[in-house]
């Protein structure tokens, strides 16, 4: 981390492309140690691609606000089901028109929830926001407008480029036979038809919205807002005597993560095409917890390595299915207990550089002033 | 008793030319269930002057600081901020409105830097939203720059910018301090209130931070200063208000206020014992 | 949705006392967060796990004794013996918890946030250990060394019919038996407790620890101490809570926990968390409200009832209907 910001700007552009450029090809390439052998490595991805989504909005929620949210799994069902409402049970909307009604929909229903509730005590918001994600799930298997315990399926699917058949051109994916590579003409990729079978066009629109997602997160945490966010977080009073008004960017954390949450359901029901209550269930809102609080909270590349590891590891190792809330569960014990700032705690870099300073200081031979000690001792 | 201007930091200032009122205290009582912190208390700060604000343990020196800047609401009583009752305002509404303070027990934003602590200050003054800081528009631009400026200028001011890359918590306990008072300044503030700045400092470090105080007013900001140190409160300040169990017991310039009988008696008498 | 009043104003009595018995069971369980809410500000999430391991430890002694062929005094001591293994079981779990996942973090001053992330953890770990039991001891090779009556506990989760539950009428309104038993044992425990708190040594440390925890602990009360004696009288009480729900229900699974920890809790809330009466008044009037409730909306509802009103009080009156008293409140 710390060669790659002393590299030149062009270098360090080039070297994000190059990163992204994997992630693109991940689906493509078929390597033989990340390939889950039990499910379909693109629907792997396609999931991977969500959690991270999700794990990046509830990190503005939970990490940079502080805020504790237990439903966040209503605003992701929120969209999920606004979009499945308008493409198919009620309506027959393209499915590009639906998610942006969908986005703003959880966004303003995290307005509706967080206004009232942002001014009680934190704790008491984590057992709130917990009710709200149970009434949402219940309001949805109770309602037949809504689908009740069946849901809905025919969910738009977004819309394709080119041929049917083809799409506009077909990418072939990678074969790894002993000690060969090959190009793999029969397995290909159709640009970009979003079918059934195939989920790599899916897995290539989820992780298009985590880049921008992320390039939003970064825009948006460096500045007053994500000052704000953080000050609240430290100390919601001393933040708001220097003249931050913590009520409204708590709203605005809270319904920015609704937000993305919604943006999340919305891509789910688009990719799953069915949706019904089972989907949204709190054990949901506790994985995506886990995600940010195991990555480490508060910063968007450990959230991302917990939603990987999240959303990855329990199919990759599907023989232990029955004991993957077990590990959660004991992983949030764990890390809590043992690291609580995660393992990838934020300010990692900072800390890093102020230990290079030192270093530097040490080998000139000049004297480590007693500031020094202490940050050592920190 | 003892001379108390012997160790003065440095021959007292000249009296600063008053403007109007900055802040007026009226018939301020606030009570904690049982217990009344402040009883009465009436006073007022004029344009560019230092008042001190001085009283035993628990007189409700940091109860008067929490009552101006809308921590708590008084019982009975207003308070006029350029001649408008400030009571019932939010928190950051006073601030903005150019009431800025520090703690006695530090609360700096401690994961953040240096630099970021100054910066929420600044940002008290901006206006960048969600949408302007994530298209990066004209205004976000500005006041970043803006803000960056006057945040390194502060810093240097209170001399460390040096360590405007270190975490808060990282920090010494006396630039923790100095900290305190450059993010309250930069909020931009007209009145700015220091709850014990020197606290846990050396006799040295005393001496320089109140000739910073005296520079901090000479830029044009009002202060209101509690302060323990008898010596110290006597050298930087233009006037003195004295608090006893929540009641005003005197008022007046450092000199009548050090033969004032009161105040020796609830106060320097304390003092003096404590100092030998 | 249609609205249901004319049953409701026709069963109302028996609707309110179905409801108050199931208020009496929310009232116990809400001790358990009140008290440690009163002395740690933590919520103790991992509290409804507690409760549902009472429910085991019920279900499996009166398999095990073999209550279906009791009568008269036998059957009587096999439902002490199964009040004293609930509420032992929950004791021992709510020790358990106290021991590993929040010393540690006590002892740090951890964040809250941190406490309460890892009460989820436990309260996880606990539900799915439970949840997953058939396979955890076939591991151990358990299955063959259990004897019969085990193995019949091991596979039902239900006691239904085990015992008889007669009903009787006053004044035309009928009574379940249960139901009578139910409310008077939960707030018989609730004055005891009460008067135990506010009398004996420990209940005054306990009080003291709330309100102040440095001063307390400068008066010779020793803080682990008194953590760990809210934890055991918080268990204790879902015990009892535990029994009585099983007396009522006959069933329970490794999922129970979740929905009435919510419950309890926003009774906790609604009488003011820290308050012990307020625990009782706030879960009898949950209770009431949601069997009131679900006559009217329909009782595919009744959870959603619980939610709102939780929502409501927290925006209405935060500090509950009898503020929160245990310690000082605290802003
Ligand atoms: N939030 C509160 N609740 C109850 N009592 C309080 C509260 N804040 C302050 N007090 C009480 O009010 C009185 C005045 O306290 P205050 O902190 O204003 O004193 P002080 O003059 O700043 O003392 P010190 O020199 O120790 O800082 C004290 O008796 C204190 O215990
Ligand atoms: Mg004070």
């Amino acid at each position: 981390m710390k060669k790659l910001s002393a590299l030149p700007k062009p270098a360090k552009i080039l070297i994000w492309f190059l990163i992204a450029l994997f992630a693109y090809a991940l689906p493509l390439l078929e390597l033989p140690i990340l390939s889950t052998p039990d499910s379909d490595f693109a629907s792997v991805l396609f999931t991977v691609s969500i959690y991270c989504l999700v794990a990046l909005g509830l990190n503005i929620v939970v990490g940079y606000a502080g805020l504790l949210d237990l439903g966040y799994v209503g605003f992701y069902a929120i969209g999920a089901y606004t979009v499945a409402i308008l493409t198919s049970f009620h309506g027959s909307w393209p499915l590009l028109l639906a998610i942006p009604v969908a986005v703003v929909v959880a966004m303003i229903s995290g307005v509706i929830l967080g206004a009232p509730t942002l001014r009680v005590r934190g704790d008491y918001l984590a057992i709130v926001t917990l009710g709200f994600g149970e009434i949402i799930r219940l309001v949805a298997v109770n309602t037949e407008w809504l689908g009740g315990n069946k849901g809905i399926n025919n969910i738009g699917r977004p819309p394709n480029l080119g041929d049917e058949k083809t799409g506009l051109f077909e990418v072939p994916h990678l074969f790894w036979g002993d000690g060969t590579v090959l190009l793999d003409n029969k397995d290909t990729t159709k640009f970009l038809i979003f079918g059934y079978s195939d989920a790599v066009p899916y897995y290539w629109m989820g992780l298009t919205a985590v880049v921008l997602v992320l390039l939003a997160d970064i825009l948006i945490k460096n500045s007053r807002v994500g000052r704000a966010w953080e000050a609240t977080r430290e100390d919601e009073d001393a933040a708001e005597l220097m003249g931050v008004p913590t009520f409204k960017f708590k709203l605005l954390a809270f319904s920015t993560g609704a937000f993305v949450g919604g943006l999340a359901g919305a891509l789910f029901a688009s990719r799953q095409s069915f949706i019904n209550p089972q989907s949204f269930l709190l054990l949901f809102s506790i994985l995506y917890l886990a995600a940010v609080v195991v990555g480490g909270q508060g910063n968007r590349w450990g959230v991302l390595l917990g939603a990987f590891l999240v959303a990855y590891l329990p199919e990759r190792f599907r023989g232990f299915e029955d004991f993957r809330v077990l590990a959660f569960g004991l992983a949030l014990v764990l890390l809590a207990t043992l690291r609580p700032e995660g393992l990838l705690p934020p300010r990692r870099t900072v800390r890093a550089k102020q230990l290079e300073h030192e270093l530097d200081e040490l080998e000139e031979g000049a004297e480590p002033d007693h500031d020094g000690e202490e940050t050592a001792r920190a | 008793m003892p001379d108390l201007t012997k160790q003065e930091p440095a021959a007292a200032a000249p009296v600063a030319p008053r403007g109007g009122t900055v802040l007026e205290v009226r018939n301020v009582t606030l009570k904690f269930g049982g217990l009344t912190a402040l009883d009465d208390v009436s006073f007022e700060i004029a344009e560019g002057e230092i008042l001190g604000l001085i009283g035993p343990n628990g007189a409700g020196k940091t109860t008067c600081f929490n009552a101006v800047t809308g921590v708590y609401r008084p019982t009975s009583g207003d308070i006029l901020f350029e001649g408008a009752s400030i009571i019932g305002l939010k928190k950051h509404k006073i601030t903005q409105k150019g009431i800025a303070r520090t703690f006695q027990n530090i609360r700096l934003f401690p994961t953040m830097t240096a630099l970021e602590n100054v910066l929420v200050g600044t940002d008290a003054q901006h206006t960048t939203g969600m949408l302007s800081a994530l298209f990066r528009l004209p205004r976000h631009r500005r006041e970043e720059e803006q803000g960056h400026a006057r945040a390194m200028e502060l810093l240097r001011f209170m001399g460390i910018h040096r360590k405007a890359d270190e975490l808060a918590a990282n920090l010494s306990y006396g630039d923790q301090r100095r900290l305190e008072i450059a993010r309250a300044m930069a909020t931009g503030p007209k009145l700015i209130c220091l709850d014990e700045p020197a606290a846990g400092f050396n006799p040295a470090e005393k001496v320089e931070l109140m000739n910073l105080i005296r520079k901090v007013r000479d830029q044009g900001y009002t202060v209101l200063l509690i302060e323990h140190d008898m010596k110290l409160v006597m050298g930087v300040t233009d006037r003195i208000v004295v608090l006893e169990f929540g009641r005003k017991i005197a008022e007046g310039a450092p000199a009548e206020i050090r033969d004032n009988p009161a105040v020796i008696a609830a106060y320097l008498g304390v003092d003096e014992e404590d100092a030998s | 949705m249609n609205l249901n009043f004319e049953f409701f104003f026709n069963n109302l009595p028996e609707l309110t006392i179905t409801g108050l018995a199931f208020g009496a069971i929310y009232a116990l369980i809400a001790l358990g967060y009140t008290m440690v809410y009163g002395v740690l500000q933590l919520i103790n999430f991992a509290h409804s796990e507690v409760f549902m391991y009472g429910t085991f430890a019920m279900l499996w002694t009166i398999m095990a004794l073999g209550a279906a062929d009791a009568n008269g005094v036998h059957l009587v001591a096999i439902l002490i013996a199964a009040l004293f293994a609930a509420m032992a079981m929950s004791a021992v779990i709510a020790l358990g918890l106290e021991r590993i996942a929040y010393r540690p973090l006590i002892k740090r001053n951890a964040p809250r946030l941190i406490a309460l992330i890892s009460a989820i953890g436990a309260s996880f770990v606990l539900a799915e250990l439970m949840g997953l039991r058939d396979k955890i001891s076939g591991w151990f090779g358990l299955d063959d060394d259990l004897s019969d009556y085990v193995q019949k506990a091991k596979i039902n989760n239900s006691m239904a019919g085990v015992l008889e539950k007669p009903r009787f009428e006053i004044a035309g309104v009928s009574i379940s038996s249960i139901d009578v038993i139910v409310i008077v044992s939960a707030v018989a425990m609730m004055v005891l407790l009460d008067q135990f708190v506010r009398r004996s040594r420990l209940g005054k440390g306990i009080r003291a620890t709330a309100q102040d925890p440095e001063t307390a602990s400068l008066m010779g009360v020793n803080p682990t101490r008194t953590i760990q004696m809210t934890f055991l009288i918080g268990g204790l009480m879902a015990g009892v809570a535990a029994f009585l729900y099983m007396l009522k229900l006959d069933a329970t699974n490794y999922q129970v926990g979740f929905l009435l920890g919510v419950k309890a809790f926003t009774a906790a809330v609604l009488g003011g968390i820290g308050n012990l009466r307020g625990a009782l008044l706030g879960g009898l009037v949950l209770g009431v409200a949601e069997n009131w409730g679900q006559a009217i909306l329909g009782s595919e509802w009744r959870d959603v009832i619980a939610f709102v009103l939780l929502v409501l009080i927290l925006l209405v009156r935060p500090t509950g209907l009898l503020g929160e008293s245990l310690g000082k409140a605290r802003a």
